[in-house]
């Protein structure tokens, strides 16, 4: 976008890397992102790349590789996939209720949904150890079957499926919005019955929101703290989530160790993230046709 | 929810509507509504001059205090930078737009925790200017300060997402007919942006208000939880939950409710109302 | 408003007198993209001028440079001997009328009319009283009396533009720049403020200059029109002038409906096929291109002149009848009129077609 390569240009753009524009206050409103997003995102995370190599390579591979530390990662991905997963058909089913049928209190039940989003993690996390717990609404109804919901895995799975209902519910929410009335009559009048259209005409159209949605429910569960602490009951090895490691590696002043975590956990969410807009991508390239 | 369930247009599943909405009105009942149930019922188990002493309690009383005072620094911040990242970035083009827009959604993806860390890795005693601060007598982490910064890193891209599709969407049309009808720039934006983005900006302050609010994990890594001191609300609800004083504590968490509820009331109203000045991808 | 057919595309003179506009050697690229081309031309004190081309051909940049909402790379724009190009745009006055309008969404019609008058610098700002008549003057001229007090959402197309319109007006401007004024609007209320806007000018009296793509409006509404293509200017001059004498092949294809075939210029004689004529003035000798327009043409019984054709169908539409028809074989759809068509032309008729005033160009 520069204006130097035209011959003898008499007015020149004096900052060949952005577009004129007769809009006033570029330098100072880039001026203030850039001041700020450098003190309150770079910098820290500057020192959060940096921190764990005091360790050595050596040293961070061996703090990542113990066993309690591997065992709350494998916790926390495990359990964070596998509610998103979950999260898929119940935000599948809620999407679809609400924006196919009119009902008495679709409204109120559509603003329901953001509640996991509205009510603070550490009270979500409180009232979701009360309903669980073997004395709780719930927790006592599970436990006649002899199954432990809060203070066991389950219930970390409980509070990860909690909080990533929403981000799958709205994303599909527009889509099937939008998705046109007129492409599944089509398919009616083409002779598909209903399970043909739902999996080969609407399916494959929600199947890229469906997975940012999954992929966003995901990455909030890897990271996910106030909700879960309370429920987990937090056992060494048995439901010590990886976000607690960090905290417990602080209160341990084990800096070096503790940013070791935070960056795997980073990086790994990270990746994560850009592999699913990989595919989310290639997704939406097919449904384009 | 009622669910006398009606579809939308002509039926194609005889019979499956009534069942789809029980279905989703079980799973949201079990799962989202019940344990706002919970929080006030707990709250009130002991009956009301409990709860109304849980809530006058001094510790309570400053909790609530200094996380009005935390939010009321963390979210005018977070504004302002919001409609300064928006507006260059929405308005003008240059190069690695790209690059900060990803740095400014950075802060959702990574754990509230590690948001936490972040600045005990800089402030902390054995933080890069760990000696510095002792030296100086100065405190970050354990105080105030330190509450702030967690929150406004978690809180930081609120305001900008949702003000950037906005204005993107919105174009620089009417910017540039005021400037050809005379208006400085200043009175550009005074008089035609901000009224344009008003009610996008008003959402996004509510968002990123009842986060900062409400922020735990972040903020309980640099608390060090100090009674009446350094614990905000949510940290408030955390003590007294640990110390098996499960009245006090879900008193405490029925404000924080409280307020997630109104944030929800009025989201939901600016959405119904202002849905056309909102950006289109406005659901997080 | 007197158009003389005369004037030189590259000529610098008459750019002195009263508030003429003179835009020399504009060039302006956006990346590699070449959006402008060292475009020259005048527009006379009180002219309405349209630029003219497809899109992608440079006109609205040139319009945009003209009100300062874009800084081009290289050139000179004079305005009433001034130098446009450094006054800021929010000092220059020009009224700019965009293509969807850019009303203020969240102010009322009578907000918006007023919003150029509400921003000067306080000692000039004209009293509440003073811009309130201002506004209802506007409100009047543009004949939206009654819709001062409604928002631009609730108006419909036209309404809007014609706000657009009155709120330009309203600093009275030193020129009017209008960007594809009637584009967004449906036929009919774009015919009717056509005239509309015509009137307005003549009562104004002030040099406009307007964009637009559609060949007969710039050459309906105009006094002059500049043709672009891109980013060059390819002519100018007044409608008539360059319906008359298209420079060049593309502004001839542009202005109307064209059929083209292959012939030769020599010693002044045109030869087409098995059709020889006498050549037009000026033409060039050796291998051309011939144009003429569908509608000017003359059918003939094969023992008369003009190029053999076939015809192969012919459709009736009133007084006027639209002939397919086989000529060197290539189909051409012809317009004939009453008194050009002769009885009996119907399907598989062999006819002679002569081009009545035939262009030619030279071979690319």
């Amino acid at each position: 976008m520069t204006a130097a390569a035209i011959p003898a240009a008499p007015v020149r753009a004096r900052r060949p890397w952005v577009v004129h524009s007769i809009l006033p206050g570029f330098g100072l409103s880039l001026g203030i992102t850039l001041a700020y997003l450098g003190a309150i995102v770079v910098l820290p995370l500057i020192a959060l790349a940096l921190r764990p190599w005091e360790l050595g390579l050596s040293g961070v591979w061996h703090e990542l590789a113990s066993p309690r530390v591997a065992k709350a990662f494998r916790l926390s991905f495990g359990l964070s996939a596998l509610a998103a997963l979950v999260n898929a058909p119940l935000g599948l089913l809620i999407a679809w209720t609400l924006t196919r049928y009119r009902f008495v209190g679709r409204r109120v039940l559509d603003a329901l949904v953001d509640l996991p989003f509205a009510l603070p993690t550490a009270v979500a996390g409180i009232a979701l150890t009360a309903i669980y717990a073997p004395t709780g609404p719930l927790g006592r109804v599970a436990a006649q079957f002899g199954i432990k919901t809060a203070y066991s895995p389950l219930g970390i799975f409980i509070a990860l499926v909690f909080i990533g209902l929403p981000f799958v519910v709205r994303a599909l929410q527009p889509v099937l919005q939008d998705l046109d009335a007129e492409v599944e009559e089509a398919a009616t009048t083409l002779g598909a019955n209903a399970f043909q259209r739902a999996f080969r005409v609407i399916l494959p159209a929600l199947a890229p929101a469906l997975v940012s949605g999954v992929s966003l429910a995901f990455a909030r569960a890897v990271g996910e703290y106030g909700s879960v602490v309370f429920i987990a009951g937090n056992l060494p090895g048995k439901t010590e989530i990886a976000p607690l490691l960090i905290v417990i590696k602080l209160e341990q002043y084990d800096y070096a160790g503790a940013a070791a975590v935070g960056l795997a956990m980073v990086a790994v969410s990270f990746g994560s993230l850009v592999a699913i807009n990989a595919l989310q991508l290639r997704l939406a390239k097919r449904g384009r046709a | 929810m009622t669910a006398v369930g009606t579809p939308a247009r002509e039926t194609r599943l005889p019979g499956a509507a009534p069942l789809l909405v029980l279905a989703s009105a079980l799973v949201m009942a079990a799962l989202v509504l019940l344990p706002l149930l919970v929080v006030f019922g707990d709250a009130f188990a002991k009956g009301v001059p409990k709860y109304l002493a849980a809530i006058a309690d001094p510790d309570a009383v400053s909790a609530v205090k200094l996380t009005l005072l935390v939010a009321a620094i963390a979210v005018p911040l977070n504004a302002v930078f919001g409609v300064a990242a928006a507006w260059c970035i929405a308005k003008f083009d240059f190069r690695g737009k790209g690059a900060l827009l990803t740095l400014i959604d950075l802060p959702f993806s990574m754990s509230p925790v590690v948001s936490g860390l972040v600045w005990v890795l800089l402030f902390g005693a054995q933080g890069w200017f760990g000696d510095w601060l002792i030296e100086h007598d100065v405190k970050i982490i354990f105080a105030t300060t330190g509450l702030v910064l967690a929150t406004i890193l978690v809180t930081f891209p609120f305001v900008a997402r949702e003000l950037i599709p906005l204005m993107q969407d919105q174009g620089s049309d009417e910017e540039a007919a005021a400037l050809t009808l005379g208006a400085s720039g200043f009175t550009t934006f005074v008089r035609i942006t901000l009224p344009n983005i008003r009610w996008a900006l008003l959402y996004g302050v509510l968002l990123c208000n009842a986060r900062a609010m409400g922020e735990f994990g972040a903020v309980s890594v640099v608390s060090g939880h100090i009674r009446g001191l350094t614990t905000t609300l949510p940290l408030h609800v955390e003590v007294l939950y640990n110390d098996y004083d499960f009245v006090g504590a879900f008193a405490a968490a029925s404000l924080l409710a409280s307020l997630g509820l109104v944030t929800l009331v009025l989201k939901t109203g600016l959405e119904w109302r202002h849905s056309g000045e909102l950006s289109a991808n406005r659901r997080h | 408003m007197n158009s003389q057919p005369t004037e030189d595309t590259e000529g610098r003179t008459g750019a002195a007198g009263g508030l003429s506009l003179d835009i020399r050697n504009i060039s302006k690229s956006f990346g590699r993209f070449p959006a402008l081309n060292d475009v020259s031309l005048q527009a006379r004190d009180k002219e309405f001028l349209a630029l003219l081309g497809p899109s992608g051909s440079g006109k609205t940049t040139l319009l945009r440079v003209l009100a300062g909402l874009e800084r081009p790379d290289a050139g000179e724009v004079r305005f009433g001997g001034e130098d446009f190009l450094s006054i800021p745009v929010r000092r220059r006055r020009v009224g700019m009328v965009f293509q969807h309008y850019a009303l203020f969404r969240h102010m009322t019609v009578a907000q918006n009319i007023a919003f150029g008058l509400t921003v000067r610098p306080r000692r000039e700002r004209p009293s509440k009283s003073e811009t309130a008549d201002r506004v209802a003057d506007l409100l009047k001229l543009v004949q939206l009396e009654d819709l001062g007090g409604r928002f631009p959402a609730q108006l419909s197309g036209g309404q809007r533009q014609r706000v657009a319109l009155a709120r330009a007006l309203a600093i009275e401007p030193r020129m009017l720049l209008l960007d594809e004024p009637f584009g967004a609007l449906d036929a009919q209320v774009r015919r009717d403020l056509r005239r509309w806007l015509r009137e307005l000018h003549d009562r104004a009296g002030v040099t406009t200059v307007f964009v637009t793509h559609d060949q007969e409006e710039a050459l309906d509404l105009a006094d002059r029109v500049a043709i672009l293509k891109d980013g060059r200017l390819v002519q100018l001059g007044a409608p008539n002038e360059v319906y008359e004498h298209p420079a060049d092949p593309f502004v001839y294809d542009f202005l109307g409906a064209a059929c083209r075939l292959p012939g030769t210029v020599s010693d002044g004689r045109l030869t087409v096929a098995d059709w020889e004529t006498r050549a037009p003035k000026d033409a060039p000798s050796g291998a051309v291109e011939v144009f003429f327009r569908p509608d000017e043409v003359m059918f003939a019984p094969l023992d008369g002149s003009g190029l053999a054709g076939e015809v192969k169908a012919v459709v009736q539409r009133g007084p006027d009848a639209r002939v397919e028809c086989l000529i060197e074989g290539r189909l051409f759809e012809l317009q004939a009129r009453g008194p050009t068509l002769p009885n009996g032309v119907a399907p598989g008729l062999a006819v002679r077609v002569k081009p009545l005033r035939p262009h030619v160009y030279p071979k690319p």
